[in-house]
Order: C-alpha cells, then structure tokens, then sequence
C-alpha cells in the first residue's frame, strides 16, 4: 500500500536530518532497514499501533527541547558493584567509563565491529529488527537500524562477576540521540545488563538481543528523571531452547515513553519475563507495548505492567501474546493494571491474545481503579496517617512487577527510588 | 465435520462440548424455496437506491436520505481492520432487492400470504399463525399462555413478508410492523431516531445500508408499557446472489419494557451472500430493553465454499436516567462475522450487559464482541463473552469499554474466555480498555479463576476442590445465560447448554 502524503512529507522531512554513518560491514543491513522506513513511512497518528500515544514529538526534524535535571539524588545503582559504560547525549564517554576488559564477557563498540571482524554481531545486527516488523511494522526502530551512530556488542560467554551497566547521561537541552546494541549470550552463559538515566532530549534506542540454548540474560532498566525528555526504545529478544530472559523497567517522569519489547520463544522450554513499573505525575505519557511470539513447545510467558498515575497523567499499555500453531504446553500470562490516584489521570489498554494452538493456557487480566477504600481506612484506624497509608499501598501495587528482578540488591536499589518518588510527590 | 472427528482433543475438553458443537455444525436449513422472485438489476448505483424507495413508496425526505448515504458510501474504505480473511466482494455483482413476486400487491392479513412463503417459516419453525406452539421444543406447550405468545414479523429476502398479532399490540400502545410500513405510517418517528444511534456516516457497511435497506422491523413501545409479548423478526435469505439489508429501529419509552428477538437462516448455496443490516434501539428513562439473538445464517460447507457474510452494525442508546439494555447473542452461523452490538450509557446509572457465546467451525471466521461507552455516572456494563473455534475456525473477540472523564462511579467487569478444539483453529482477543477518571472500576478477566469468591467459597465448604468448584461455578454461569434466552430458542440453547469451558485457553 502506498504511504499516504502526510506520512511520506514527514518522513523525508526527519530524514533530511540524518546522515546514514560510514559503517562498511553494516552498510547493507543499514540501508535495508532504510528502504523499510521509505516502505512504511514513520509512525502517524492514524496507525492503529499508535492510537494512544501520538507519535508526533518523536519524528520532528529536530528534538524539542528538554532541560537537564539538576540531579541531587546520586544515580541509581551507584552502591553495586558494576561495569559502567557511560553515553553522553548518544555518545560513548571513554573517561566516564569503565576498562570494558570483565571475564566471561567481550564488550566492543559498535564502530569497531567491522575492523575487529566481530562475526556475531555483524551477522546480527538489524536482523532481529528486520523479524520484529512483521506482523506489525516499527519504523522507528528500523530508522535506528539505518541511521544508529552509536552503541555496543555485548558477547556474553560465560558468567561476568557483576552487572553491566549502560550509564545514559543527559548534557544537552537539544540532544537528539539514537543508539544501537546488540547482545549475544552463549550457551550456559547468564548475565545482567542495567540500563539507567535519561539520555538525551529524544532518544531512540533499539537493543537485539540473541539467547542461545540454556543461556540466561536479566535486564534491569531505570528510565531516568528529567521531565521533559522523551524516548522509544525497542528491545527484539530471540529465545533458544531452555534459555531464560527477565526484564524489568522502571519509569519515571518524561513527557513522553514509548517502551517496545518484542520477544521470540524460539526453542523449546524458554522462559520470557517482561515486567515494568511507571510512576507518572502531571505532563508524563507512558507507553509499553510489548509482543511476545510462542513459536515452541513448553514455553513460559510473563507480562506484568503497573502504573501509579496522577494529575493528569496517561498511562497505556498494549499487550500481545501470540501462539503460534504448534507451539502448544505455552503457558501465557499477562497483567496490566493501573492505580489512578486522581480524576484527572487516564490508563488506556489493549491486551491482545492471538491463539492457534489447543494445547495452551493463556490468561490475561486488565484493571484499573482508584486506591483500595477499604485498605486505606484499615491503615488510618491503626494510626498510620493518610500520606503514608496510600504511600504504602502504592509501593504494594508496584511490588508484583518489582519481584520479578531476580537479584535482592537489585529490586531493593529500584524500591528505593520508588519510595524516594513517593515521598517527594506526596 | 471430517475436520472435528479427526481432531486430537485435548485433554479435559468435554465430550459433551465437542457432541454439542459437533451438532450445531450440522447446518438443517440449508434448503430452498421454490417461489418466482422479482429482482432489481444487479449493481447498487442511485437508480437502485430510488427503485427500493420506489418499492417501498417511500416519501421524498426517504429517497434524499438515502441518497445522500450513498453517496457517502462510494467516498467510504471497506474496513480490513478486523481478522477475518475474505475475497474481495463484488458490491456490483449482487441484487439488493428480491422479493417473492407474491408480494407485489400486500397482503392484507396473513391469510392472504403465499401459502409457500408460509410454510417456509413452518419448516423453520416459525408457524405465522397467532397459535404459537413452538415446534420441537420440549414442554413448551405446558407453559403459561402468556408466556408463550410472540409476535413475529417474517422477513424474506427484501420484503417483510407479515407481522402476527398485530391486533393485540395495538390495543396495548406498541407499534410493531415492517419499518417500510413505519416510514409511511409513523414518519414523525421514523424521522425522529433514524440514524440518531447508528449515523449514517458510522461505517462503510452501515452506510451501505443507510443508502438500500430494503425492509426490516421497527418498534415503538409507549411510555409506562409493559410490552405484552415478546416480539420477534426472523429473517431468511433465500434468493441466490442477494444481498439482506435489513433495518431494525426500536424505540422504549419512559418506563417500557420489551423483550425482542431475533432469527436467521439462508439456503446452503456455493457463492457467499451477503447480510449487513443495522439495528438501532433507542432507550429512555426507566426503560428496558432486551434483545436476543440466534445468529444461524449458513455458514458455508467443510470446505469454507459459500455461507453468508455478515457485516452487522447494532448499538443501543440508553438515553435516559436508569435504562437497561441486556444483549444475548448465540452466533453459530455466517462464514465471515462482523458484529459488535454495542451500548451508549449516556444516562446516569443506565445499564449495558452483553453475553455472547461465539461458535465457530470448519472454516468459519468471527470477529465480534461489544463496545461500552459509559458517559453518565453510576453506569454499569457487563460483558461475558465465550468463544469456542474448532475445525479451521477463527474465533475472535474484540472489545471495547470506554469510561469518559464524567463517568464518575461507573463499573465494568469483563470475562471472555475461548476454547479450541483441535490444532488448527485459533481464537483471539482484541480488548481495548481505556478510563478517564479514578472513581470508576474496569476489570477484564479471561482467566476462569476468577469467579465469586463466596460462591466458591460455599462449593469447597462442601467438599469440593478448587478446580471443581471453578469449573461448576463457570458452567453454571454459562448454563445461566442461555437458559435465560426466551422460549422462542430454546431449541437451539438445550443444544448449547452441553457446552462446558472447562479447558479454555484464556
């Protein structure tokens, strides 16, 4: 079908704007996933995988503008022991970072996954993007493929002593960052990447990730604190046979989020995990979407999104768990719920099941609601005062996402920031 | 059937369920009446639109509105959105009115009507005659007269064919008769809520029919009306390479009730037809509304050749303070489903329940579901949806419920659970949820596990385990809904109670 001339306008107007970097071996993926973008033009109000986020603000020939937060509270994680990889508006920070010699791991940035001859991540880069346009189209995450002018391949061979941590800083108030990263975890490999901060004004972020038999990744995400940022990521994770993949996301502030995890049960007996908690106050809009495809027997899927919204902020989430014929024992499951602390907030979902094996268990559940009447008069007649009774039953809402982190230090780093949250809002 | 008997079953599917569903797979009104039929030319363009306005004799204010539908039309997409899977349709290539040639003078009573015409409906078990045992079905004839009086108007191709008990409605206030007789009898009220609820511009297949029904039903029951009987319109396709469009406009009054039904079959032919009718129910203050449906059009043969495609359109405006719709629908029929009977709750604490069971077999596809707008306080709407896909079926729900920012203290509990039979049939869920203020609650649930804690409270006290307990509880819930179907279906709901969700996918 031909783009319609509102979108094709736009989307030669944002590509104008980016030069596609000289990137010999990835050249080809490169200019496929561009000719993808000239097929479907960039994202528009009208598509029907947008309805409830306007895509707008993130296709604009330049980025708005987004003040820096001066930030009081020390980064997150800053107590773990970790490997930083710091990116300073998109860009990889040398003396910000750590040596990125760790066992068990090989970390390279993606300019020289040509010279260094990096086989894996020559082979995989804008692959899984290119699979994950298909049965719905993401053009923005293949306008990342093209034109990504930085990021890194993370081989995972064995099992690195502690975390990997994408640090994301934000310096410039018209920052407009695009980043790429590809990860491969071998066979009995297990390993954590973090992600944390804000980035830039606008950043488009777009991570493939290939798990191998038996391997296992966890992903912990802080999406940072300045208001005005805004960001779409996408995450496309492949899944062999018996591999584990565990992902948490935590949100806060940001005008605008658009959170895309597509992920592939390829082998049989994986395990998929995706999780995310948001907290939104006044001009905040937060979107998950998030696609699982069972395409193997015995497989595991988890969903679980919560929102704590107020003063007129949108939270949406769109869900979908696709079983493909054969892929029968799946175990599919998938909750999204939202706590509207005021009349002014609004949740809007759309948890999606597609279905073609008989064999399978698939649920999924969706509320939305104010805080518990009840719960909140019990915690009064015993004395706790309003504030720190709904303060309370608000981190009780989050804490079914917030166990889904695997690691103790981890999740407590995570519940901290939330109650820090809370204290300051309330 | 081939396709069911081979399937490998899972385990814990019923037995009973697969018989059941296996039954009503057996389509028994694939066959056709030979009667001389009178048919417009092929195609649809503004002649036509004049010719049925013609036909019917319908006043000019008609003829323009129609028109302008059509044009409308011929501007409109033919939506792709839902997920079903069609050759494209030749819109020229159809006849948008037939009528059985019988029918050019109108009858006056149903003495008059066309013997043939009149036995169709018996065989279909619908006797035309102000006698109403209803055929086949067990202990009807014990039950209350009153109770077992409905008034049917008969459908057949474009024309109404007649309406019983005509007399008696009249004596109680309520106006039920063809809406072409309505246009000409009552136009202050025709003109009042025609396309108030379902505008003309609202989709391209309400559009098309805006611009060429043909006939269909219409009723208006006055203010403080218990309407006497339970009024029905069963609609038959008969002619070959026809297209149904029929209209159905219902208006409650201040404090009415009215429980109305719905039926339709086709012959078994091997070129799919095509069936988009628009149903608009108007609901004031205090009133009730009550529509069901059996959905029994053929649905093509095992393998997927003809069947009627069923583009539908019905939405129901509770407008006033306390007004109550409830839709039941049984969908076993139609290759291709496209229907979403839906509930505007304009009126503070107005009330919208949906229960739909959904069957689906060989290579039947289905995409229906319901939509809830809730805009006044207090509202409440129930969806209960359970879609059951076998053979090379599709079955798909999709949903939504809307709660506006004034919608304050409004509820809604959603619980579509599917189930497959066999590997190669799919079912899906397209729910779409979106709240706009905090006091109101909006659960969806496609898990069994989630039933009424005392309930089962009470089943495991007496002995039972969980799974037990969840499972009579569910059944018992799905029994509820179709023995809460009226009379006038019984026969096809004692087949469908057999049907158990125990093994549903989600």
């Amino acid at each position: 079908m031909a783009v319609p001339e509102v979108k094709q306008s736009a989307t030669e107007a944002r590509l104008a704007t980016l030069t596609m970097p000289d990137a010999g071996c990835t050249r080809a993926a490169r200019e496929d996933a561009l000719a993808r973008v000239l097929e479907t033009g960039l994202p528009g109000r009208r598509d029907e995988y947008w309805k409830y986020t306007r895509p707008d603000t993130l296709i604009t020939s330049d980025a708005m503008p987004a003040a820096v937060l001066k930030d009081d509270e020390p980064p997150i994680f800053d107590k773990l022991d970790r490997l930083k990889i710091v990116f300073v508006d998109g860009v990889f920070s040398p003396n910000d970072s750590d040596d990125l010699s760790l066992e068990g791991v090989s970390i390279d940035r993606l300019e020289d996954i040509c010279c260094k001859d990096i086989h894996w991540a020559k082979e995989l880069y804008g692959v899984l993007e290119a699979r994950g346009q298909v049965p719905v189209q993401r053009p923005l995450a293949a306008l990342n493929t093209a034109f990504a002018s930085d990021g890194v391949a993370i081989h995972v061979t064995g099992k690195p002593s502690k975390p990997i941590n994408l640090i994301y800083r934000h310096a410039s108030p018209t920052s407009d960052a695009i980043l790429h990263h590809v990860v491969r975890v071998e066979s009995g490999a297990e390993a954590t990447i973090l992600e944390t901060g804000p980035a830039a004004s606008r950043f488009n972020k777009c991570m493939e990730i290939d798990v191998a038999d038996n391997g296992t990744l966890h992903h912990v995400r802080a999406q940072g604190r300045d208001h005005e940022r805004r960001a779409a990521t996408h995450m496309f994770t492949r899944l062999g046979q018996e591999s584990v993949y565990k992902s948490f996301t935590l949100t806060v502030n940001g005008v605008l989020t658009r959170n895309e995890q597509i992920v592939e049960l390829t082998g049989d007996d994986a395990v998929a995990h995706v999780a995310g908690a948001c907290v939104g106050d006044g001009d905040f809009h937060h979107d998950d979407t998030v696609f699982v495809t069972h395409d193997a027997v015995n497989c595991e899927s988890r969903q679980v999104f919560k929102k704590v919204l107020r003063n007129g902020a949108t939270g949406v989430f769109q869900g979908k768990i696709l079983v493909k014929a054969g892929a029968q024992k799946t175990d599919g499951y998938q909750i999204s719920q939202s706590l509207l602390l005021d009349d002014d907030s609004q949740f809007l979902a759309k948890p999606e099941l597609e279905i073609y094996a008989d064999d399978v268990a698939c649920s999924h559940g969706s509320t939305s609601g104010a805080i518990d009447e009840t719960a909140l008069f019990y915690l009064r007649s015993r004395g706790v005062p309003t504030k720190d009774a709904t303060n309370m039953l608000t981190l009780a809402f989050l804490a079914e996402a917030v166990d889904e982190i695997e690691d103790g230090s981890l999740a407590e780093a995570i519940v901290n920031r939330l109650e820090g949250w809370l204290a300051r809002r309330s | 059937m081939a396709a069911l008997d081979q399937a490998q079953v899972k385990e814990g599917v019923d037995q009973e369920t697969v018989d059941a569903v296996r039954e009503v797979g057996t389509y028994k009104y694939g066959w056709d009446t030979d009667i001389e039929m009178e048919y417009a030319p092929k195609g649809v363009n503004p002649d036509i639109v004049r010719l049925i306005s013609d036909k019917n004799e319908e006043p000019e204010w008609m003829t323009e509105w129609r028109l302008a539908a059509f044009e409308r039309w011929t501007k409109m997409d033919e939506p792709t959105w839902a997920m079903v899977h069609y050759p494209p349709i030749d819109f020229q290539d159809q006849y948008y009115y037939a009528r059985p040639k019988s029918m050019e003078e109108k009858p006056k009573s149903l003495d008059e009507v066309d013997p043939k015409l009149l036995a169709t409906y018996e065989k279909l078990g619908i006797p035309l005659k102000e006698q109403m045992i209803l055929a086949g079905v067990e202990g009807a004839e014990n039950a209350p007269a009153e109770g077992r009086k409905v008034a049917v108007d008969a459908v057949f191709d474009s024309v109404s064919v007649g309406t019983t008990f005509q007399k008696e409605l009249k004596e109680a206030g309520v106006i039920f008769c063809s809406i072409s007789e309505a246009i000409k009898e009552h136009p202050e009220l025709v003109k009042k809520y025609l396309g108030t609820v379902v505008p003309v511009s609202d989709n391209f297949y309400a559009t098309l029919n805006s611009a060429v029904f043909s006939d269909g039903s219409f009723v208006y029951i006055p203010p403080g009306v218990r309407c006497p009987m339970e009024l029905s319109t069963y609609f038959r396709i008969n002619a070959e390479n026809t297209g149904q469009f029929e209209r159905t406009l219902i208006i409650a009054d201040k404090g009415s009730y009215v429980s109305y039904l719905e039926g339709c079959t086709a012959p078994q032919r091997d070129t799919a037809q095509l069936h988009a009718a628009v149903v608009e129910i108007i609901i004031e203050e205090d009133a009730e509304v009550k529509y069901s449906t059996v959905q029994n059009w053929f649905p093509g043969d095992e393998n997927g050749k003809g069947g009627i495609y069923n583009f539908v359109t019905k939405r129901a405006d509770c407008r006033g303070d306390r007004s109550k719709v409830m839709w039941t629908q049984v969908e076993t029929g139609s290759a291709v489903t496209w229907k979403y009977p839906s509930c505007i709750l304009r009126g503070n604490e107005s009330q919208g329940e949906f229960y739909s069971i959904a069957i689906a077999n060989n290579y039947q596809q289905a995409d229906t579901g319901t939509k809830m707008v809730h805009l006044g306080k207090n509202t409440k709407s129930r969806i209960v949806s359970k879609g059951i896909s076998a053979g090379k079926a599709q079955n798909t729900y999709r949903g939504l419920v809307s709660m506006h920012p004034k919608a304050k203290d409004s509820r809604n509990y959603t619980q579509c659970d599917s189930l497959l039979i066999g590997d190669k049939c799919g079912a899906h869920t397209v729910p779409y949820i979106e709240v706009k203020n905090n006091s109101s609650r909006v659960e969806h649930e496609a898990t069994t596990s989630k039933v009424d804690d005392d309930q089962l409270f009470y089943c495991r006290q007496r002995g039972m385990d969980e799974e037990e307990a969840v499972a009579l509880v569910v059944n018992g819930f799905c029994k509820d809904v179709l023995q809460a179907l009226p009379m006038e279906f019984a026969m096809e709901a004692q087949q469908l109670v057999a049907i158990s969700l125990e093994g549903s996918v989600g």
